[in-house]
Order: structure tokens, then sequence, then C-alpha cells
């Protein structure tokens, strides 16, 4: 087909893939052959829109219509509507695009809006398991521009003028990790590796850009190489992520097909090729020197530095290690300059940063904004804000290495000094957000569950530390706790942190710390008054039923597991304290909200 | 764990033929074992010892050396998973929105425990990291087959699905 008259995307990332949209692509590919449009019609399967919470999402060009939670038992109408009669499906539209006469663009809405993509700029747009939709939009010119243009030394220093800093979560200077590099002599090998073992829960922004447009990612890492002068290259990234790993090696035999990959590229005499590596399912692995040494083929425990990487890493040969979310914006650094690049962001954080939002917010999904944007506009506007009218509680950045940000200081703007200050972290990019019904407490118990699990158990503060402040946290919550408990916690919080050996160690008090110095009066409650304000904790909470508003209907009683609610039909129950085992069923159940919660 | 309640050892030929395939696809690159073992685990669904042992043996990798690489890797299992693998994301995400809720259903309906197998095999638990679909949370797996955006009431209903 040379020319379509009409395009449908239909969205294959991991959100919308669980959500059925490959039903909703071979529903589209049958439709669209059962009518005779083949020939017009286009269908292309591309990467994350962002949206997720609404998938799957489609979208038909040229009107740009954006169809939302489409099911299969929906393509034949948008088939024989839209694409045959050219009616648009309004019913299937997303709400806020619906206006009268046409179809208002996606760019227009609240969620886009605010966004800004450099990242994510060809997420959602070409189909990432085709390289030419990837050079029809730029792609590999960069690399070309570097290996014709450009020497080492000028890539290296265009990447420092741009200011771009880790996105993995240090934010350290990418520029200077690439100088240090460099320095390095190539003696018997030299290494790039990619980290994508994106393994903070809540966070999928990596993944995102590797079932997107994983080739700015390869082009990227091709870069690097040239700049530092190695030839070989590794992506470490999670078995867990089965569809990034899949269109990753799409994507480099495609690149080694064209000549990107391999001997003489760009009929220069720069070689370069790639391989993929599985993680299996160790936290610590995003480590870089833990990384390096599941690369090896060992148990991925971190090492002590220095030696830094750029001097001894993987194979004890000099090794640049960057993020999957900063090589993709070093194309574009290179293609429009670091004078481009340094007028977006904040004075110390260049450009953008992309947040995979979750928890309680509307609008989940993937969001790029240009850095200094606020938690409130990413929450309230791009988010679309907290849903059932509930009240915003906290949010929390950088997984188990970072904290939770209360309410009051939604109006800062979000870098990487910013968050440190305020007690958190970059991190890689989760964002997920709570409501009054979290428990700030039971969080911070949450992710020192997950970094007690995770330590690879190397050092001691990590190994014991953890343990024993997750014991002191499970006190708490069990309504066992004391005053002391608490400074004891924020003392060993701060041992930790001093002397753990890697990055895991040293943050993992994070969670806590910053919940005690923003929610403090929610553990005192849990310790000094033994309540569970948001009623989380099981421990410390007890069900009951307003005799006003119960109708006697017995709903409850027949519902309780336990057997621990009674009384006469059509007069109020009550609930027998002694036999409830605070499940909650009774209060799911109940149609008067009659049942409380203390 | 105990090696005692490992049930035994039912590799075939045709496997262990794969395995040998495998193992002499990655002989002599670096780091190779943490590939064979990926794969290896694909061809038996777990990697008791028996499996680690044709992999040190051929590899020339010691035993030591293996186990402590798979017990490292939450990934990798020594014990075998059900016929219907259920994962329940205990990722933030699916956290906050009560997926601790659901793990405790499954395991009170099954009268298993995470990490384990029910007697006649059919389902395994795992509280499983984060697997990205974040905007469907809460999010449960049955092998390949997501469910998300599930409440506590939903549990019956999906497991019905397995067992009929």
């Amino acid at each position: 087909m040379d020319f379509a008259r009409s395009t449908v995307l239909v969205c294959g990332g991991t959100g919308c893939t669980s959500s059925g949209s490959q039903k909703v692509l071979k529903e589209f590919e049958t439709q669209i052959a059962a009518k005779g449009l083949e020939k017009e019609v286009k269908v292309v399967q591309t990467g994350c829109f962002g949206l997720c919470a609404l998938g799957p999402v489609v979208i038909v060009y040229p009107e740009g219509a954006f169809y939302s939670t489409v099911q299969p038992e929906d393509v034949e109408e948008i088939v024989s509507e839209h694409l045959l009669k050219g009616r648009v499906v309004t019913r299937l539209l997303y709400d806020e695009t619906v206006q009268e006469n046409s179809v208002k663009s996606l760019n227009e809405t609240n969620f886009y809006k605010k966004q800004m993509r450099i990242a994510l700029r060809n997420c959602g747009v070409i189909n990432p398991e085709n390289i030419d939709e990837y050079i029809a939009l730029d792609g590999y010119r960069a690399l070309g521009k570097v290996l014709t243009e450009m020497s080492p030394e000028d890539v290296i220093e265009e990447i420092k003028k741009s200011g771009l800093r880790g996105r993995g979560g240090g934010g350290f200077p990418t520029g200077i990790k690439w100088m240090l590099a460099a320095k390095s002599p190539n003696v018997i090998g030299k290494y790039v590796c990619c980290n994508a073992d994106e393994g903070d829960p809540g966070a999928f922004m990596d993944r995102s850009v590797l079932e997107g447009d994983p080739h700015a990612v390869i082009e990227a890492m091709a870069i690097a190489a040239y700049a530092i002068n190695a030839e070989q290259g590794y992506i470490y990234i999670r078995a867990e992520y089965p569809i990034a790993v899949k269109r990753l090696q799409i994507a480099i035999d495609q690149a080694r097909e064209y000549g990107l990959l391999g001997n003489n590229i760009f009929g220069t005499d720069f070689c370069f090729d790639l391989e993929i590596r599985l993680g299996a399912g160790a936290f610590v692995c995003g480590e870089e020197t833990a990384l390096m040494t599941s690369i090896e083929g060992k148990r991925g425990e971190p090492r002590p530095r220095p030696p830094f990487p750029a001097v001894k890493g993987l194979w004890e040969k000099p090794t640049l290690l960057n993020n999957v979310e900063t090589y993709a914006n070093i194309p574009q650094i290179i293609l429009n300059g670091a004078d481009w690049f340094t007028s977006i962001g904040t004075e110390k954080s260049k450009g953008t940063k992309v947040f995979a939002l979750g928890g309680k917010i509307n609008n989940t999904g993937l969001v790029e904004v240009p850095m200094g944007t606020t938690l409130r506009e990413i929450i309230e506007e791009i988010g679309g804000g907290i849903p059932n009218g509930k009240k915003f509680k906290a949010a929390q950045t950088g997984g188990p290495s970072g904290g939770c940000i209360p309410a009051s200081l939604m109006d800062v703007p979000i870098d990487y000094d910013s968050l440190i200050q305020i007690g958190s972290m970059m991190g890689s990019g989760g964002l997920i957000v709570m409501d009054e019904d979290n428990c700030m407490v039971d969080i911070a118990k949450f992710f020192l569950e997950f970094t007690v699990d995770e330590s690879c158990g190397k050092c001691t503060p990590c190994r014991i530390g953890t343990k024993r402040m997750l014991e002191i946290l499970e006190r708490i919550t069990q309504g066992k706790g004391t005053l002391e408990d608490l400074d004891k916690l924020e003392a060993l919080a701060y041992n930790i942190k001093e002397s753990a050996l890697c990055g895991l160690g040293q943050t993992a008090p994070n969670p806590v710390l910053s919940t005690l110095r923003y929610f403090r009066d929610e553990y005192e409650a849990h310790v000094i008054d033994k309540k569970c304000p948001a009623g989380v904790c099981k421990a410390l909470v007890s069900y009951s039923i307003v005799a006003d508003k119960c109708k006697g209907c017995s709903l409850c009683a027949r519902q309780c597991p336990a057997n621990a609610i009674s009384g006469e039909i059509k007069s109020p129950f009550t609930i027998d304290q002694d036999k409830c085992i605070k499940c909650g069923a009774c209060i799911e159940k109940c149609k008067f909200g009659a049942i409380i919660v203390q | 764990m105990s090696q005692e309640q490992t049930p035994a050892f039912k590799g075939t030929k045709e496997q262990e033929q794969q395995l040998m395939e495998v193992i002499n696809k990655h002989k002599g690159t670096d780091g190779a074992l943490i590939p064979v073992l990926h794969e290896a685990q694909e061809i038996y669904g777990y990697l008791p010892v028996e499996v680690q042992a044709i992999i040190s043996k051929n590899l020339g990798v010691t035993m030591a050396e293996i186990y402590g690489v798979v017990t490292f890797y939450t990934q990798f299992t020594t014990q075998p998973k059900g016929e219907y693998k259920i994962g329940v994301c205990l990722g933030t995400a699916c956290y906050v929105k009560g997926s601790g809720d659901i793990l405790n259903k499954i395991k009170e309906k099954l009268g298993i425990s995470e990490g384990e197998c029910t007697a006649d095999g059919k389902f395994s638990i795992d509280a499983t990291r984060c697997i990205g679909a974040c905007g469907l949370a809460p999010v449960l797996t049955v092998n390949d087959e997501v469910y998300g955006k599930i409440t506590v009431d939903d549990v019956e209903s999906i497991l019905a699905k397995y067992t009929a």
C-alpha cells in the first residue's frame, strides 16, 4: 500500500496489551478485510500513548479520533461507521475529546496539554517493530551526524553543555560520566551498558520507551560508544518485560541488517554491536556495580566504589552505564543542539522527566513534563485529580529509595535538587498518589518489607538494619509501639544511610524518614492513642454499626465469616468485638453506610 | 525450603537433549550461566538439583556457584510451579489499591501460601513485583492472562474458570 487514506493506531504497550489490545488489533484486521478496506486503511501497532487507564486505546487518523477502552465488540462499529462512512463513533471517544461537529485534538486535552515529549516523542506514534518508521522521523540521523561531522570530544562537550543528568534517579551529570569513561584507555575492551532493570514498583517509564521506541536507545548507545571509544554494548533488561525484550531484539536485528550496528557503520571505521542480557528478578541489580556483576553471570551483589565503573567496570574493563530514559534524550540533543535542551527545565535540571503516574489518580499512565513542573499540575491537571472525591494525602516518588511528599508541598517545582531538599528523590520516575484512605505508617512498612526482601545480604547495615526497622514498624502497626520506638527508628535510619555499601541500602530508610517528617502525627496516633486514623492497620481498628443508619436487613450478618454480627431483623444489628476478625466484608456489603471503622 | 519437599525429578531424555543444545550454544561466551539458567527453566519449569548438575558438568561451573546464583534471583525456582501460576502484583500502585487483600483471599481459597503449589499441582501462588500494568491496578495474572482492576469479590469467579 503506497498511500492509506486512514491509519488506525492500536496501542501495543504492556498496559493496553494487558487489557486486551491484541484482540482489538486482530479484530480490526479481520473487519477491515471483511469490508474490503485493506487497500485504503492501514493498521499499525504502536508503543504506549500514556493514558493507560483508558486502555485499550485506539487512534484513527487523519481525524485524530481517540477511542478509549475499546473492546473487540466495538471494532465492527468503528470500521463500518468511521472507516467506511466517515462518521466518528462519538460514544467510544475519550470524553475529553468530544466536541460538537468535530474531534478535539488530543494535544488540547488536560492530560496532554502540559506535557512535552522528548524521550517519549515516538511512543504511540511509530510502529516500534519497523526501523523505517523510526528513520522517517529523523532516526539514526544523529548517529550519522556524530560519525561524519563530530569528533568524540565534540560529542562529549555537547552532552556536557546540555546539562543532561542521569534519569535513573541519581541525577549525575551524563556528560561528565562520558568524559570519565572516555579518559580510561581502551586496552583490551571497553563497554557501553544500558540499565533497563527498572525495578522500582510502580515505575514503567523505561519499559514504555523500549516498547515504543527501541531504536532511540540503540542509536544513543552507538553514539556513546563512539564518544568513549567502545565496541561492545549490553542492555540489561528485566525478564519481567517480555514485550520490551522482544521489540528490542527485533530492533537490534533490523539495525544490524541496515548496517547501523556491526562493522564500519556509515562507511566509517566505527564498529559497534549490542547484546541483550536478561535480569532474573533482583532489585539490587538496578545498582550499577551489581548490574555489571550480574551480566558477568554471578550473584548480583554490589561492590564498593571506587574504583568507579568508568575505570573498572564490566569484566574489570572501563564501562559506561546509563539509564534507558537518559539514552532516549541523546539523539534529540545531538540533532537540536545543547542550547535547545538547556532552554527547557530549571536552572540545575534541564530537559524533561517522564513519570509513571499511578495509585489513587484518575488518569493513571505515563507523562513527560518539563523539569520544574509542580506536583499540583501533574496530579490535578494532567492526572485529573483523585477518584471518588477523596482528599489527596501524599505522593510517593523515587520508589523504595524515595519519600512521600505531603499536600503542603504540592507547589514545589519538581527537579532533582528540590526533591532531595524535601526528603524525597527523583528516582527513576514512579509517582504514586495516595489518598486519605492510605495509612502512611503502613506505606513505610510496605517499602521496608520490599527492601528487607531485596537486600542482597552483603553488608550488615542493610541486611540487619532494615530488618530491625521493619520489626519496629510492625510493632507500631500492631499497636505495641512506644514513643521511644520512633526515636530508635530515626537513629537507626541515619545509621544505615551512612554505613550501607550501595545505593539500595543508603536510601532504604528514606520512606520511613520522610513519613516521620511529614506524618509524625499519624505515627503518634498509632503509638499513643493506639489508633490508625486511616483505618488500615487491622490490629488498631474496630468495626461498629451505627444504630441510626442500620435498617436491620441482616446482609452484613450473612456475609460475616466469623459470625460476629447478630440482631433482630428490622432492628439495628451489633458486632461482637471479640469475634470480629476485621476482614471488612460487612462494610463492603452494607448498602446504607451504617458500618464504620474507627 | 528443604530439598526433601521437592517431588521426584521427572526429566525426560528429550528435555536433557534440549538442555545440552542450550549449553552448547552459550558455552564459551562470557557470563553464560544466567542465560543458560533462564532457558533451562523454560525447558523444565524449574531448576531442581538434577538440572543444576547437568549444567555444572557441561558448562564447567561449580555446583556451589550455580546454587548461589539460582537462590539469589527470585525468578529462578527449585520448586515446581502449578499448572496455573497465579501472580498477584504487590507493586506500590497495586498495593495502595488493595492487592494485599486480594492475595489473602486467594491464599484462603486455595489453602496455600505464596511460593507454594496445591497438592494436585493445579495452582501455585506468587506475590510478584511490579509487572508494570499500573494503569490496571490492582492486577493479578494467571499464566499469561492478565486480570486488571479486580476486587476481592472477583477472586472466586476468576479461580472458577480454571477449576472447571
